[in-house]
């Protein structure tokens, strides 16, 4: 399933999974019924012992995954049986180094064929990209690159000139996990990455409440929420509620 | 900058967006200030003074003898002020973020020493420093904590994955993503994405470049073999590039083989390890099939990290130095030997280094050139070596 988001329309919502948090049975279960919300697509993570991009609560639930035996294969699998559902398309987050070790030209098959849509490595700057992003093209998959609040204009041009499907606006300068208020100036980082590229603009990193969402209307053309979700199967409850809720301050 | 981030194949920067502003700051900095005077200067005038540089050429005498074999020179990198070759790094660096305006500094430590190394500069120079260490390593190296709270420095304990140097470098680089702006991140060793691992050998070889001056003065002649202990791989780096141009000089890197590379409880990544991406750079790391990043098993704390700086993965590939592993009892054995036989206490990680230097004396014999890096003092390790052989040492040759 291509990814196709409503660009410059409205708002929409990308929930985030780490695959096999708590366990692969119930990422499948839950990821089945979330593309069937209305959302615009699932990130789907693939754990790793060491990410560099990510807060304590993803973090965690990557190391459980693993130690729940949360392998590329088995994640790849869990992915495909989402996939399946056509009912939005699933997009794979994960660092290099798994993607090395099983192979990129492997890796980019197996998601393609799994009917992934599309790739996010947060280590991978566009420096690193080249072998790896044509890998991904040639596959068919798109390649999301990521703009930060640090990021001069420069370098905000070729993540966006890289970058296919859409572009990830990281809208903290840190780590992934929720935050009381997003920064101020999240906006106008938004506008601005808009100069560079026709593509739709998502933004993630520290969002995670309803309120926070609706203050993204107009300005991004996707919301990304991870920790929050993640919490709630920490906490042993069914995310269900949280994204039906994220979604209606979409609207 | 791309063509001066790799060493070969091997380096690069695999980071989050949000730090490769603060990399390429970093990288403009660094190339501007390691030609300017003024900095060079400074840098010199507390090498100096600070740290007590150029530190001594030693000729271990009786080591020498009780192997039987080649000749053995030590470079007293354990003679650094705070015990240890860290210093001359965590230095240049603090001076390096001071020029640049940066208000705050973090570290990672493994065996404490570099922690505590970076603790020292920031208290000479009134900055805020907080160094992340495993919960593991930080009751192995007790001492080192207290000696960092006692400088001044925050030590966050960190328990994820397995608590040891791996774990609090993960840490310190998300602490660096989210305060980049203000926020300086001293690695300590040629590890982390460029510029770090050009950048710290820079830095550090003025062990080699000292070591090669005084041999050269001394003996008239180049060592046959340059041996130095590898965790990160910062003190054999520095001592290399004293040497590395010289054809005839061999160069020998000793990792930490654990209990035995083959039982997989190692920190050996050129020996044992595979090419892979760990903390923004690509080269050998201990991974297993899925790209999952190991935990490591070293007696010495400074040792057990699963990657190596990439310059190493390079000189490995290219066959210009050669890598060991020598197993912890090895290393323990080496320790009391050269503590009862030279009256100098090495650090555990150095001591792998010197059970080597032994294999390599009695195999080279007589009229042969070794010359160790001796990369820090062992006062730190007392602990750990009293709870794995709690009784009086077996003195091997020694005074009786
Ligand atoms: C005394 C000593 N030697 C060696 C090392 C290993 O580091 P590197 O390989 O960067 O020199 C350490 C690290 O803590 C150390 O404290």
């Amino acid at each position: 399933m291509t990814l196709s988001l409503p660009n410059q329309g409205g708002l929409s919502l990308i929930p985030y999974l780490m695959a096999g948090h708590p366990d692969l049975a119930t990422t499948r279960e839950i990821g089945r019924k979330l593309v069937n919300t209305g959302i615009a697509a699932l990130e789907l993570g693939i754990p790793y012992s060491d990410p560099l991009a990510d807060g304590p609560v993803i973090q965690r639930a990557g190391q459980r995954a693993l130690d729940a035996g949360a392998t590329t294969e088995a994640c790849l699998e869990v992915a495909a049986d989402i996939a399946a559902e056509r009912a939005a398309p699933v997009l794979l987050m994960t660092y290099v180094n798994p993607v090395l070790a099983y192979g990129p030209q492997r890796f980019a098959r197996d998601a393609a064929q799994a009917g992934v849509a599309g790739v996010i490595i947060p280590d991978v700057p566009v420096e690193e990209s080249a072998g790896i992003a044509r890998t991904m093209t040639v596959a068919g998959l798109e390649t999301v690159f990521l703009v930060a609040p640090t990021s001069p204009d420069d370098r905000i041009a070729a993540a966006c000139a890289a970058s296919t499907g859409f572009v990830y606006c990281v809208t903290v300068t840190g780590i992934t996990g929720s935050r009381s208020a997003l920064p101020t100036d999240v906006n106008a980082l938004l506008a601005k990455v808009r100069t560079h590229t026709d593509l739709p603009v998502a933004a993630g990193f520290g969002i995670s409440s309803a309120e926070q969402v609706s203050l993204l209307r107009g300005h991004a053309d996707a919301a990304i929420v991870g920790s929050a979700i993640v919490n709630e199967l920490d906490a042993g409850r069914d995310p269900g509620p949280l994204v039906r809720e994220l979604l209606s301050a979409c609207k | 900058m791309s063509e001066r981030t790799r060493f070969g194949r091997f380096g690069g920067q695999y980071v989050p967006e949000t730090l490769m502003a603060a990399l390429d700051e970093l990288q403009t900095a660094w190339l501007e200030l390691r030609e300017d005077n003024g900095f060079l200067d400074e840098l010199r005038a507390r090498q100096a003074t600070f740290i007590g540089r150029p530190t001594p050429l030693y000729h271990a005498e009786r080591l020498t003898e009780h192997f039987g074999g080649a000749t053995i020179h030590f470079k007293r990198e354990d003679l650094c002020h705070t015990g240890a070759h860290k210093l001359n790094n965590a230095l240049g660096q603090a001076v390096l973020a001071r020029r640049m305006g940066k208000k705050r500094i973090i570290a990672e430590t493994g065996a404490g020493q570099h922690g505590v190394a970076t603790a020292t500069v920031c208290a000479r120079f009134g900055l805020p420093c907080t160094v992340y260490m495993g919960a593991e390593d930080m009751r192995r190296q007790e001492v080192n904590v207290r000696r960092m709270r006692m400088l001044g420095a925050e030590v966050r304990p960190v328990s994820s994955g397995t608590a040891t140097l791996k774990d609090a470098t993960s840490e310190a680089i998300r602490d660096w993503v989210t305060n980049v702006r203000d926020t300086h991140y001293i690695i300590g060793s040629v590890v982390g994405p460029a510029p770090y691992p050009e950048m710290v050998r820079e830095l550090q070889r003025v062990i080699g470049d000292e070591a090669r001056h005084q041999y050269l003065a001394s003996e008239n002649t180049l060592p046959d073999t340059v041996v130095a202990c590898v965790g990160g791989g910062s003190n054999s780096i520095g001592m290399f590039a004293g040497f590395v141009d010289d054809p005839s000089v061999e160069l020998v890197g000793v990792e930490a083989g654990g209990l035995g590379v083959e039982t997989g409880q190692h920190a050996a990544a050129t020996v044992g390890g595979q090419a892979g991406v760990l903390h923004g750079s690509f080269s050998y790391i201990l991974q297993d099939q899925f790209g999952q990043v190991l935990p490591t098993h070293s007696i010495a704390a400074g040792l057990d990290y699963p990657g190596v700086g990439p310059e190493h993965a390079m000189l490995a590939e290219l066959g210009r130095a050669s890598y060991v592993a020598v197993n912890d009892d090895e290393a323990v054995a080496a320790f009391k030997l050269c503590t009862r036989l030279e009256g100098i206490m090495p650090a555990l990680e150095t001591s792998h280094a010197i059970h080597h230097v032994g294999e390599l004396a009695r195999e080279m014999g007589p009229g042969a050139r070794i010359l160790l890096c001796f990369s820090g003092r062992g006062d730190k390790d007392m602990h750990t070596i009293e709870s794995v052989s709690p009784t009086d040492m077996p003195v091997i040759g020694g005074p009786q």
